[in-house]
């Protein structure tokens, strides 16, 4: 039962990073129509401008500046890059921000090495707040939650109660009307881009220390970010809330519980064999949830495209 | 670095004006590891051990066969065992007889495969390959052939003296094992269960589990397991990002206990664990003890840190097979012949520069020697690793481990 | 003969499609092949021709998805994998004498198996174009990735599957052991494999691949399915990246995780891209040119990858018709016979701009080397010449070269604008 009410934590620890990414990359992509390819990109140079700026002033200050800089540069790549593009058509864009995904990578690679960084968390916050049956629950996951809930809670209150939200909700359904009625949809489309990238920054500040800071951090989260989305419905904030939530649970759990798929097949009735190296389906007796828990999300996507194009939550097909 | 300057070479090979003629003054060693990629930090630093190694070892001492010496020439393989294949060929048509390799039992396996057909198919071109890293069981067991020979101890030797250690602590009642699911994770893990079983059969194993290779982003659920199971040791066998995120979780999570690993340290893993693994956080591998108890060795290390700063000796049976290799060369009287230089392997006893006796098996080629259990902790540069100010410090020691371990080789001799 | 006349031998020669021009590059192909291990015959080389080969059948079948067919794949690998892994079984098979198969038919069987598979998961996700099929492709290529591992029966798990191709049944008497023996055979199929493809390019089927590609609802109408026609090209595909499995697992003799991976979908789309996806040869070039800068620049700098994914980025952002759009364009250019008119613009635009690039690589190679060379030793080999990295002197001479370099570029570029402009318009006003 404790273990449940961790588990719970953790995944939301985990849910709510994604999200983080998720709403940025969602915006953007209901704005502009591309699937950003390198959005855990920018979430990695996030975690690498704190890393710099900690070792040299402190983790604090780089919270406030890794993601004023990854902003900057995402709204740079969109004016200098991706605008360029745009005029080619999606699938060029796509391919565009995927090479973009593997340059980042090697310019990370290039400027601070293959291994990871010892990139930690502020010591005011690492220590164990409380205790579940023995486990300790640090203050830092904490942390994350009330820093990704107040995103959360102040996009809202953007996109909802302000005449800039007001316009890209337009934007994200009627883009051309919204461009019609003289709007500089480029400009939104700039600033959309450079705020969704420093969220993305910003989560890569706080997962950095967590997570681990090294040039494969990106591609090991990037394309769950685009299962979330998909899975959440492209366009709806809540949508990659709850998907991103879910999906955060999902892969929380399923590394939790030993469930064997051999306890599945033996309560059907099947018999396990004797000599399991003799027969072809050998695998399916020693397969365990947490071994597929990863792969979990992708399995997903893939049903919620076959069934349900438009995710979760979403009014438009992907 | 000799890439620039193999230049000229690498084009006439690649596009094939002409194979390269070996010089007669030096014996090529062909090091195929990652120098790009995800684990480049691990290659670079096993090439420059190897130069160093050749360089300190054998070239500063007259070389051999009166004056031959040895020449490292990198090969990048990304740790992909087609680039692996492709950059054996390039070596081979190079005229290089010597190949060694060491990071990932996957790329081991397609080398060592491909090194016996090519042997069988050309034998005018025949080469060695010498395996510094991969542990692999299978390697010198139902996979071994005579033109492989492994310089580190195998996973089942080193799970040997892990479980000698751990079954002469009574602390210990429950242990919870843990691993990548591939074929090193779950070699681990047997062994772990048979070995503790023999050993101390009032062990409980309170968990048992593998997750995918590089897919898990945080471990934060498998160390609450290991909390709510209780366990008084981990055993993990993880290596990478794998090792530290479990790690960094495990002791985030409140364990006091042990950790048990292979692969725990340098290439930045020491440095991100730094304090919080201290006490915990222990290793068993070969190598020696910091500072080194030889003359030799500490002077080896230091002379290493002072050519490469940010370098690590973390391999340093990288020091035995060259040690080995040069010895080898001259009880065969050639270095050309490699039959000849494989026989004179087989069997050979040396003491290490680190200390301790060095013995590879003839049964299986797998080398015999002393292996340790070490903690991370506290270590005064230059013996730290990753410049951090820790590294790795004896606990305990077993000599000559598992030397009458079996095997289930058939070797088939030319 | 009149213009008229003209057009009707064209659209005869078109027509019939056998035609000597037509036919000519074929056999310019097929001779090249025949002759090239009689200049590169060492087993290095002709290992890297083998590697070339199969990319380009690998990149050809990609280009019927993404070039013909408008479909961008993430997890194509999974066919080209699926297709060797089967392979390597039969070689097994072979070997302990279960079935007797001439190792130059292997390559069906593979096609056949990663076929089976296209057919089974193109049901559901041609569908729909776009990013739907992108995203189906990304997470089906993930999903079977990880099988790879954990199906240890059929995958090997990490250490795959290997074999051993001498087992097979000798075709006069060639038992497959030398590499040039193994190099004719994928030249073989390389060629059969290409004109395959080209001949489904031209059937009303690909035909109708690209019309779905760029107006699918006006495919319809002509009475076209759009999901069939992309199922059948999505299908044919598949085979055809089985095809090149095959290849694979007769020249590594293993097959692994990595063949499965989405590093090696990414690629091949990198590859195809590279290469221009709009023209049937584009992958042909992107292959070559990739193989050439993955052996010969790899084994020159450790930061090669740095540089093919800038080359990719700017190839997608500047020329997206990749290389062979760089080629096509100069089609007008030559047909107006004025492709002399543009040497001296590209020598002073293009040449200084190349210089100019070459000496900012220079200045990341010192960088890099700064960093990561051992201490003391300040010397590198640097384009055949020996600098010194410390030395104030070379970063000069390589910012001075860099700022010089391409300033002169940034300067010529309207001069080559015009020149440009020129060559593309016909002298006499119009008419030709």
């Amino acid at each position: 039962m404790s273990l449940i009410l961790l588990n719970l934590i953790d995944g939301l620890v985990t849910g709510l990073l994604l999200f983080m990414l998720s709403s940025g990359l969602t915006l953007i992509f209901s704005m502009m129509g591309v699937l950003n390819f390198a959005h855990a990109s920018f979430y990695m140079l996030g975690a690498y401008f704190a890393y710099q700026i900690s070792a040299a002033i402190g983790f604090w200050p780089g919270l406030i500046v890794a993601p004023l800089i990854v902003g900057v540069l995402g709204a740079l790549v969109e004016r200098y890059g991706l605008r360029r593009v745009h005029k080619y058509g999606h699938v060029p864009e796509l391919i565009f921000t995927f090479g973009l995904a593997l340059l980042i990578e090697e310019i990370v690679k290039f400027f601070w090495g293959t291994a990871q960084v010892p990139f930690l968390k502020p010591e005011s916050l690492a220590f164990p707040l409380f205790h579940i049956a023995g486990n300790a629950v640090e203050a830092y996951k904490i942390f994350m939650i009330f820093i990704s809930m107040a995103i959360f809670i102040g996009l809202l209150l953007i996109l909802t109660r302000t005449r800039v939200g007001l316009i890209i909700q337009a934007a994200l359904s009627h883009p051309q009307t919204v461009e019609t009625l003289g709007h500089n949809v480029p400009l939104i489309f700039m600033g959309v881009f450079g705020v969704g990238t420093a969220l993305a920054g910003l989560a890569g500040v706080i997962a950095g220390p967590v997570l681990g800071t090294f040039p494969g951090m990106a591609i090991v989260l990037g394309s769950i970010v685009f299962v979330t989305i998909v899975v959440g419905g492209l366009g709806s904030l809540w949508g990659a809330l709850a998907a991103s939530l879910l999906i955060g649970w999902i892969t929380t759990f399923a590394a939790s519980y030993n469930v064997g798929l051999a306890d599945i097949l033996t309560a059907l009735g099947f018999e396990r064999p004797e000599d399991l190296s003799e027969t072809i389906f050998r695998d399916a007796w020693t397969l365990t949830l947490p071994q597929i828990g990863p792969i979990l999300p992708y399995l997903l996507m893939v049903l919620i495209l076959v069934f349900r194009p438009y995710g979760l939550f979403g009014k438009r097909e992907v | 670095m000799k890439r620039g300057s193999r230049l000229s070479l690498v084009v006439a090979a690649a596009i094939g004006l002409s194979a390269a003629a070996a010089s007669a003054e030096s014996i090529k060693i062909a090091f195929i590891d990652p120098l790009s990629g995800p684990f480049a930090s691990t290659g670079v630093n096993g090439l420059h051990q190897y130069e160093f190694a050749a360089d300190t070892l054998v070239n500063a001492k007259g070389g051999v066969l009166g004056g031959k010496t040895f020449e490292v020439i990198g090969f990048d393989n990304q740790t992909s065992p087609k680039e692996s294949l492709i950059q054996l060929q390039v070596a081979i048509d190079q005229g290089i007889k010597y190949i060694v390799q060491g990071n990932s039992s996957g790329v081991a396996h397609a080398i060592t495969e491909a090194v016996e057909k090519h042997n069988k198919r050309n034998p005018d071109q025949r080469v060695l390959f010498l395996n510094y890293s991969a542990v692999d069981p299978a390697l010198t067991n139902e996979k071994c052939n005579f033109w492989h020979f492994r310089f580190d101890a195998n996973a089942d030797i080193k799970m040997d003296a892990l479980t000698d250690v751990m079954a002469a602590d009574q602390n210990i009642k429950k242990v919870y094992i843990v691993g990548q699911d591939y074929s090193f994770g779950k070699a681990v893990a047997e062994a772990a269960v048979a070995m503790l079983g023999e050993k101390r059969p009032d062990i409980e194993i309170v968990g048992n589990e593998l997750h995918p290779i590089g897919k898990v982003k945080d471990f934060t659920p498998y160390a609450r397991k290991i909390i709510a199971a209780e366990a008084d040791a981990v055993i993990t066998g993880n290596w990478g990002t794998d090792m530290l995120g479990l790690g960094k979780a495990i002791l985030e999570n409140g364990f006091k206990g042990p950790i048990y690993t292979y692969y725990a340290a340098a290439d930045g893993i020491t440095a991100a664990f730094g304090a919080a693994g201290d006490g915990s956080l222990r290793l068993v591998a070969e190598g020696p003890d910091a500072p080194p108890q030889t003359a030799e060795g500490k002077a080896y290390v230091e002379a290493f840190k002072k050519k490469f700063p940010d370098g690590n000796v973390s391999q340093a049976r990288i020091a035995n097979v060259i040690n080995m290799l040069a010895g080898a060369m001259e009880k065969a009287g050639t270095a050309d012949d490699v039959v000849a230089v494989a026989k004179a392997l087989e069997g050979m006893k040396v003491t290490s520069i680190w200390g301790g006796e060095l013995y590879m098996r003839p049964e299986d080629h797998q080398l015999i020697q002393d292996v340790h259990i070490f903690a991370h902790t506290k270590v005064d540069a230059p013996f730290d690793f990753d410049n951090s100010g820790y590294g790795l410090k004896y606990e305990s020691t077993v000599e000559n481990a598992s030397a009458d371990i079996a095997t289930t080789c058939q070797m088939e001799r030319p | 003969m009149s213009a008229v006349d003209q057009n009707r031998a064209a659209s005869r020669a078109a027509a019939g499609g056998l035609s000597l021009a037509a036919l000519a590059p074929w056999i310019a192909a097929i001779v090249a092949l025949a002759l090239l291990p009689l200049v590169f015959s060492d087993n290095s080389a002709i290992t890297i021709m083998n590697q070339m080969a199969i990319t380009i059948v690998f990149a050809l079948a990609y280009n019927m998805l993404l070039g013909q067919g408008g479909m961008l794949s993430f997890g194509h690998a999974v066919y080209m994998g699926l297709g060797g892994f089967f392979s390597v079984h039969l070689m097994n098979w072979m070997e302990d004498d279960l079935v007797a198969l001439p190792l130059p038919l292997l390559p069906i069987f593979g096609g056949l198996f990663g076929l089976l598979f296209a057919m089974l998961i193109g049901s559901f996700s041609t569908r729909k174009a776009g990013t739907v099929f992108a995203m189906i492709s990304l997470g089906v290529g993930e999903l079977i990735a990880a099988c790879s591992i954990i199906v240890v029966a059929f995958f090997g798990g990490e250490e795959g599957v290997s074999g051993d191709r001498t087992y097979g049944v000798p075709v006069f008497g060639i038992e497959f052991i030398r590499h040039v023996e193994v190099y004719y055979l994928t030249a073989f199929w390389l060629i059969v494999a290409a004109a395959l493809m080209y001949l489904f390019s031209r059937t009303p089927v690909g035909r109708m691949a690209n019309a779905v590609r760029d107006n699918p609802e006006r495919a319809e109408f002509v009475g076209y399915s759009a999901r069939w026609v992309r199922y059948v090209s999505f299908c044919a595909s598949g085979f055809f990246a089985g095809i090149a499995g095959a290849l694979f697992a007769v020249n590594y003799e293993i097959l692994t995780e990595e063949n499965l991976n989405l590093a090696t979908s990414g690629t091949i789309l990198l590859v195809t891209f590279l290469g221009g996806v709009g023209f049937f040869y584009g992958p042909v070039i992107g292959a070559v040119v990739f193989t050439l800068l993955a052996t010969v620049l790899k084994l020159q700098t450790e930061l090669w990858q740095l540089y093919v994914g800038a080359l990719f980025v700017a190839t997608v952002m500047f020329f997206p018709g990749g290389l062979a759009g760089l080629i096509a364009i100069h089609a007008t250019p030559w047909r107006l016979g004025k492709l002399g008119g543009l040497a001296v613009p590209y020598l002073k635009t293009l040449l200084p701009g190349v210089i100019g690039l070459l000496a900012l690589c220079a200045a990341a190679e010192l960088a890099f080397h700064n960093r990561e060379a051992p201490a003391g030793e300040s010397t590198m080999g640097l384009f055949w010449m020996e600098v010194d990295t410390h030395s104030p002197l070379t970063w000069a001479v390589v910012a001075v070269v860099a700022v010089g370099g391409l300033w002169l570029a940034n300067r010529g570029a309207p001069a080559l604008k015009a020149a440009w402009d020129e060559a593309t318009t016909p002298s006499d006003g119009g008419r030709s």
